[in-house]
């Protein structure tokens, strides 16, 4: 078969998502955020919501996903997030929002946001990166820092009798009448990458269709701030993560 | 056509007023002495008239954050509080100050530090007028004396911000907030629809149609280089409305020898003193800064020349007197007079004041 046979349409395993613009990345290599900007831009865009959808970025490594998925965003204060949300969509029904907050953002500073806006069931999508550790100020511990693990302020291990245990916020929110979906998924592999594009989908569509807020959760890496190449770091999180944050649906109503 | 007159108190009247704005959204917390504001549009239902959106926020941080939101879309939005509220809305009001969102926010202000009293004050002088929140910002500041300027500082207040993309504050006191007054309540307003606010606000995040630049709401600014620019055109901003809104009302000025500067509550009650002062004979006249921020520098600075030496009233212990003598540059006296706590004094209070500080 000559190559120019293969090269067809129907052929397309690979594309660089339509809302993606062409701004370099500051995300480290093997990060998580790539993959999720991706399935967020490309969901948005095969639901064909690019002209009704804004995005509220986070303070955090993702506060600057406004340069790279082409819609509209709005930047919020620390943990605010949700809370800019609510307004956005309340005040414009007819559009679609959603919220891209990571662990310290949505599970330490915003706990209160989060929680209150997911018990009021707020039509719209918490896309929520759950790496156990900040990232974009140098590697701190997180609410979702596992048990012993070291970070630059527990540099010998998370100690829970100093600083608690580590918070399965998604837990807590799947408790919540005003949640419809709350889903832990990863992108490690293409099958996880598959898997976690149609919770995302069916994410965005519960918020137009009025069901409640949904929360999708990515166990996510942070070869950074682990200290670990992007291989090593996806090992660590299957090997240490998934047992402390099992992937899966914690709710979906139909 | 006659007015229609009502009686209400001065939080019923913002509350109203802003349903009668055309506003979009309100989002509250709870505190006294100004929850009468979202217990009456709650009671008014306007969602069932004319659209407007209101929400009790689980905080006073989450309100603010959310009025940030509905700015952002170009909607019209505010929240109210009162000064402890105020102090945790101060992160959010820089924020929205930073990525220059249009807004209006009431402080019905009680006494403080902390948790204080739940009387009235004037304490929150220096956290509005002198920032505040971080960062060089300002808030455009209006005092209402009146249940009537409640009402009216609505939509002053709104228009303004809007005008300057800029954040506006009622800064109102626990008197003006619950006492009733006549008030005349402005006509009916239609809410922007998204065509109007589309083409009348194109940075608002209403969706990215194709084509456009996609539109983002941040203070965020890494380059310092960038954010320096951001300064120096808020700045310009700044030295624009000082330029152009300052508001003041003038009392008995004319001939006076003595001037008491006061606003809100204090300018009312100190109303009573010149009227008390003129009756003895001592020409005592009154200038009450409507606009706290722009202040009314130059008509002080004016009236330096003018008289013999000027008192400040206030509900606190001696802020808005600094920026007095700053007007006036030494030219004159400048005393303070204040309770402080909640205590509300008698027009009797600051006429002794007068005499026993400045004559």
């Amino acid at each position: 078969m000559e190559v120019n046979e293969i090269i067809k349409p129907e052929n397309l395993v690979y594309t660089k998502p339509r809302l993606m613009n062409d701004n370099p990345m500051h995300y480290c290599p093997g990060c998580s955020h790539g993959v999720v900007h991706k399935l967020v831009a490309e969901v948005i865009d095969e639901m064909g919501m690019e002209e009704q959808t804004i995005g509220i970025s986070p303070v955090g490594c993702a506060v600057f996903a406004y340069n790279y998925i082409d819609i509209d965003w709005q930047e919020a204060a620390h943990g605010r997030a949700t809370a800019l949300a609510t307004a956005v969509k309340r005040l414009n029904p007819s559009k679609m929002v959603f919220t891209y907050q990571g662990d310290g953002d949505l599970a330490a500073i915003g706990t209160c946001e989060t929680i209150h806006a997911c018990n009021r069931g707020e039509n719209i999508v918490i896309v929520f990166i759950n790496n156990a550790i900040y990232g974009m100020t140098g590697g701190q511990m997180a609410p979702t820092t596992l048990e012993g693990m070291k970070t630059s302020t527990c540099p010998y291990g998370r100690n829970v009798e100093l600083n608690g245990y580590p918070l399965k916020i998604s837990n807590l929110l799947a408790q919540l009448e005003g949640t419809c979906l709350v889903t832990r998924q990863a992108v490690h592999t293409p099958a996880a990458v598959r898997k976690a594009k149609k919770m995302l989908r069916k994410a965005f569509e519960n918020s137009m269709a009025g069901k409640g807020t949904s929360v999708v959760e990515f166990v996510s890496t942070c070869a950074s701030g682990w200290k670990m190449t992007p291989d090593q770091a996806n090992k660590w999180m299957e090997e240490n993560m998934f047992s402390m944050y099992p992937l899966g649906d914690l709710k979906n109503v139909e | 056509m006659s007015k229609e007159i009502k009686l209400m108190k001065g939080n019923e009247a913002i509350a109203h007023a802003a349903i009668r704005y055309g506003a979009d959204g309100y989002f509250g917390y709870p505190i006294t002495p100004q929850s009468e504001i979202m217990e009456t549009l709650m009671a008014e239902k306007p969602w069932e008239t004319t659209g407007m959106v209101v929400l009790q926020a689980e905080s006073e941080v989450a309100a603010i954050n959310m009025v940030y939101g509905g700015a952002g879309c170009g909607k019209t939005v505010m929240t109210s509080s009162s000064s402890p509220g105020i102090s945790l809305k101060l992160e959010g009001i820089s924020y929205i100050a930073g990525a220059e969102l249009p807004c209006l926010i009431v402080n019905v202000m009680r006494g403080g530090p902390g948790l204080g009293t739940i009387q009235p004050s004037q304490a929150d002088y220096f956290q509005t007028v002198k920032g505040g929140g971080h960062g060089d910002y300002r808030l455009i500041t209006l005092a209402p004396a009146s249940v009537q300027e409640m009402a009216d500082f609505v939509a002053l207040g709104f228009d303004l911000a809007f005008k300057y993309q800029n954040p506006a504050m009622i800064l109102a006191d626990g008197v003006i907030g619950q006492m009733m007054e006549k008030v005349v309540l402005p006509p009916f307003k239609a809410r922007r629809t998204e065509e109007q606010i589309r083409k009348e606000m194109p940075w608002a995040t209403q969706g990215k149609l194709k084509g456009n630049k996609r539109n983002v709401i941040t203070s965020l600014e890494l380059d310092p280089a960038v954010m320096e620019e951001n300064n120096i055109r808020f700045q310009a901003k700044y030295r624009k409305i000082e330029e152009n809104e300052v508001r003041y009302e003038e009392f008995m000025c004319d001939d006076a020898d003595y001037l008491i500067v006061a606003f809100g509550s204090m300018a009312r009650i100190s109303q009573k003193t010149v009227e008390l002062a003129r009756a003895e004979g001592l020409k005592v006249g009154l200038l009450r800064p409507i606009t706290l921020w722009p202040f009314p520098t130059d008509i002080i600075k004016k009236y330096a020349s003018k008289v013999k030496g000027m008192l400040s009233a206030e509900l606190n212990a001696g802020q808005m007197v600094e920026d007095i003598r700053l007007a006036v540059e030494g030219k004159v006296k400048v005393e303070h007079f204040g309770r402080l706590g909640g205590i509300v004094p008698t027009p009797d209070e600051v006429l002794d004041a007068i005499k026993t500080k400045l004559m």
